[in-house]
């Protein structure tokens, strides 16, 4: 298989300025600080955190809706240029996004029809007759039927319209989706059908997926590679299986030890975590955790881990391995 | 039962247009103001046709003659005539080619400009949104009859200026109401997507935002034809509007002034040719704001 990257991310960082008051200086948001990865086409990365690490934010300069603060990311071998308008158009065809809430990411007074060529209607110049038989076609891909062509929104159900979202997003056939939690706004019921779907394009395709979620049973499901995110930085990063195995990083050991078993003989020691995530405007000396830490040392108060190699994935922990 | 199947199977959702009528038609004051204008609608139109006189016509023999059903009146005045002859009720039925045409056309226009306006500012977030507002501030500040006044003052009295007027002065509650809209489609998902599908500026504001933008304003304008005849009237009333003979139904009032004590019909019929029309204009706003506004629907 080819195992080109299609997307190759850098040291990305987005910061927002925080207004403070005409009076004060602005504070900085550290959203995604430091974000390096790459992708290749036909697996699916999970990127997974609390609400708040910067996943999403991640997705949206991903897709070249906001640009980043710092760091370059590649698609498909060329380099992202913000200030480069024409080369953000082009590549935008190749990158597109699944959003969270099905009833928020169609607009309601447009039928499906024009919801899907809408893409083709912008980026290519096919006639009336090419677009349309190219909307049938993706909606039989997806499972839709064809006389939901001519109907709105409003007349689908969540699993239905998250479908019409999945057609959509491939109608320019891209070479990577950011799904930003796709199931989890979906009935239990429907999670599991959209997933399989989300597969099976997958497979036929051969599509790269950023897959964005807190949901780890869905992760374990979907996901080849894991990226762990903190405060906008990721804590640990590699193949699924090996980390699902055995967590090195006390924040991804607590976060699987949270995922609900049903068999209660899988059901490992519960680790509570105490406290909330740190505010990422006023971030905490040394390592993002230190204040949540069950294994916490002196060196965490002042030290920022690196990202280093430890048995076969990446880990920002000093004592990685260790604990 | 296989009727009851097929009807489940087939569980066809109303066309946007028919789920309106639905919702509408069940309104009885919506339908009263809906008839009304209809009715009003016809007169307008075929005001050269149904009207028995001409409006400017001075018939000597019957000056201030009152209504039919009043001793002294007749069946060729049904409404009686003016302090010089002239029949009101043909006076009135021209009157509202005025007053509509007129009503009707300030508003689209003060609709077409304030989206126009409300638009760019929704989408222009910074300096050209905060001058544009604050403008629309200053406008909104001054009482609207007043600031007619000035406007017509400055420009010399006639119709078109005193249409013009009342452009400016309902325009900024357009500009308001089409930002306020806009700013809050503007960061739903279904406007990121058109983005990441590459739509620019001017498709996300005119194709993707704006339709979704619409049911307050149709609102907005509906209720404001009805302020646009009475500011109109108003100023008609004053001297600034219509100037005579043009059988406007504010200089009709004016002219009558003087004979409200003797001769009551004179300035009574045109005061309920404008009472009827702001109301149907009312009823048939508010049974809009209604059927269009998704969280009244049950």
């Amino acid at each position: 298989m080819n195992t080109n990257p299609v997307l190759q991310v850098n040291h990305l960082t987005r910061y927002y300025d925080i207004k403070q008051g005409m009076f004060q200086p602005d504070k900085i948001l550290r959203a995604v600080n430091g974000v390096s990865f790459s992708l290749v086409a036909g697996k699916t990365l999970a990127v997974v955190g609390e609400s708040g690490c910067g996943k999403s934010t991640l997705g949206r300069v991903l897709t070249l809706i906001e640009p980043p603060t710092d760091g370059s990311f590649k698609i498909d071998g060329h380099e992202c240029d913000f200030e480069d308008t024409k080369l953000v158009r082009r590549q935008r065809r190749s990158i597109q996004m699944i959003f969270q809430d099905p009833y928020g990411s169609l607009n309601p007074r447009k039928k499906i029809g024009d919801i899907l060529e809408e893409p083709l209607v912008i980026n290519t110049d096919m006639s009336a007759h090419e677009r349309q038989t190219a909307a049938y076609d993706m909606m039989d891909k997806v499972g839709l039927r064809r006389e939901h062509y001519s109907r709105y929104p409003h007349m689908f159900s969540g699993g239905q319209r998250q479908r019409i979202a999945i057609a959509r997003s491939l109608m320019l056939r891209p070479k990577i989706i950011i799904a930003d939690e796709p199931v989890s706004a979906l009935d239990v019921s429907i999670q599991a059908q959209v997933l399989n779907l989300l597969m099976d394009l997958q497979d036929e395709f051969g599509l790269a997926y950023l897959f964005i979620s807190h949901d780890l049973s869905v992760v374990r499901h979907i996901a080849d590679d894991i990226m762990v995110m903190y405060l906008g930085r990721p804590v640990e990063q590699g193949e699924s299986q090996v980390i699902f195995a055995k967590p090195l990083h006390p924040y991804t050991r607590i976060l699987l030890a949270s995922t609900p078993r049903v068999n209660p003989d899988e059901r490992g020691d519960p680790i509570i975590l105490s406290g909330e995530l740190p505010s990422p405007i006023d971030p905490p000396p040394g390592c993002a955790f230190h204040r949540r830490c069950p294994f916490m040392q002196e060196r965490c108060k002042s030290d920022i881990p690196e990202p280093r190699q430890v048995q076969n994935r990446v880990v920002a922990c000093h004592f990685a391995g260790e604990v | 039962m296989s009727g009851l199947s097929t009807t489940t199977q087939n569980p066809k959702a109303p066309h946007p247009l028919a789920e309106f009528w639905g919702y509408f038609s069940a309104n009885r004051g919506a339908m009263l103001g809906l008839g009304l204008l209809i009715i009003l609608l016809i007169v307008m139109l075929g005001a050269g046709f149904l009207a028995p006189h001409l409006p400017a016509e001075q018939y000597r023999d019957a000056l201030r003659m009152p209504p039919v059903w009043i001793d002294g009146g007749s069946w060729r005045f049904i409404l009686g005539t003016d302090d010089i002859g002239r029949d009101i009720l043909s006076r009135i039925m021209h009157g509202a080619q005025v007053s509509m045409s007129v009503g009707g056309m300030v508003v689209l226009l003060a609709i077409v400009l304030g989206i126009t306006l409300g638009l760019i500012a929704g989408f222009s977030p910074g300096i050209v949104d905060t001058t544009l507002m604050r403008i629309m501030d200053i406008l909104l500040a001054l009482p609207g009859l007043l600031m007619a006044l000035v406007i017509v003052a400055i420009l010399g009295p006639s119709l078109s200026n005193a249409a013009i007027a009342i452009v400016i002065v309902q325009l900024p509650h357009f500009v308001r109401l089409t930002r306020a809209s806009v700013i809050n489609e503007r960061t739903k998902d279904y406007v990121t997507a058109s983005i990441v599908s590459g739509a620019r500026r001017p498709r996300l504001m005119v194709i993707t935002v704006l339709p979704n933008c619409l049911a307050p304003l149709i609102v907005q304008g509906t209720l404001s034809v009805s302020n646009a005849i009475l500011d109109l009237a108003a100023l008609g009333f004053l001297g600034l509007g219509a100037q005579p003979p043009t059988p406007e139904w504010g200089t009709m009032l004016a002219n009558a002034l003087q004979f409200i004590q003797s001769d009551w019909w004179i300035v009574t019929f045109p005061g309920l040719a404008i009472l009827i029309t702001v109301v149907a204009f009312n009823l048939l706003g508010d049974g809009l704001r209604d059927a269009l506004d998704p969280k009244l629907k049950r």
